[in-house]
């Protein structure tokens, strides 16, 4: 169901579809189909649509580090900007493969939040120092090496009992026509 | 040649003053003038964390392009000073340099 305001209304059915995935992208809309007791072309159709939705934004793999090989560092990055220029020094983040989330925080000053990769310290400390650092706006930064990983999941879709409202940003290329 | 050594250069190649890996103090500099001011401004941490990692010689050395400072620094290493003393033989180093350099004795 479409909502005035262009949102898309996910119904019970969506969710456990949603959580289906989420344990197992790689499963068969048949057995999805099954485990909910619902046709395969049902969970076809809604997760066509709620990819076209922009719902399911992607099917990726979770890879253990670790077990791959791979000695990266994790950090996480507290830029202090001045407010004028915050948006823009969240876009610049945005743009380099290191950073993998950004996100702006307001609490006594305004705050941006980054996870970021490197292969070792010393790489992490010269992206700071040569692309953070100099970027207009920055005022400070504070970096917190992860030392070991307790949990990471990713937000479960398990609340039957409530409607999910998902609110759709306006893409100027879906008009009302879209499904 | 002297007047290149004074030059400011452009805040991509600004010395950004850190107090540890991947903390910025907020301070930075962009020519001598400044790297002698910030020598008193910022935090001893900060000056001790990039003295004994090289990062001062390294920027005077390839950056500003001033051979004969990033020597003198590089020898003050040896002495293994911390603290306040660090900060001001530090500080004498580079503004003797500058004094020399901008003819103000």
């Amino acid at each position: 169901m479409k909502l005035k305001n262009n949102a898309l209304a996910l119904d019970a059915t969506d969710l456990r579809i949603l959580e289906a995935l989420q344990e197992d992208a790689r499963q068969t809309y048949t057995a999805i189909g099954e485990r909910l007791g619902i046709a395969h072309s049902t969970v076809y159709d809604r997760i066509k649509r709620m990819e076209h939705y922009g719902i399911i934004k992607k099917y990726t793999a979770v890879i253990d580090g670790e077990k791959a090989g791979v000695k990266n560092i994790t950090a996480v990055m507290t830029v202090y900007t001045d407010p004028k220029e915050s948006e823009r020094v969240a876009e610049k983040l945005c743009e380099a493969p290191q950073v993998l989330e950004v996100y702006t925080s307001l609490s006594e000053e305004l705050l941006i939040i980054a996870k970021v990769v490197a292969e070792n310290q010393e790489s992490l400390h010269a992206f700071i120092a040569n692309s953070v650092a100099p970027t207009p706006g920055v005022l400070r930064i504070r970096t917190s090496m992860i030392t070991k990983k307790f949990k990471e999941t990713q937000f479960p879709m398990i609340d039957n009992s409530k409607k999910l409202t998902f609110i759709r940003k306006t893409y100027n290329k879906m008009g009302e026509n879209t499904p | 040649m002297y007047s290149k050594i004074l030059r400011t250069l452009p805040r991509e190649k600004a010395f950004y003053f850190f107090t540890s890996i991947g903390n910025y103090t907020g301070e930075s500099a962009a020519s001598l003038k400044e790297f002698m001011e910030k020598i008193n401004e910022v935090n001893v941490k900060s000056l001790e964390f990039h003295f004994y990692r090289g990062d001062f010689e390294k920027w005077i050395d390839e950056t500003l392009e001033d051979k004969g400072l990033a020597k003198e620094i590089r020898s003050l290493r040896s002495l293994n000073y911390s603290g306040t003393m660090l900060k001001e033989h530090l500080r004498s180093i580079v503004v003797k340099r500058y004094k020399e350099l901008s003819g103000n004795f």
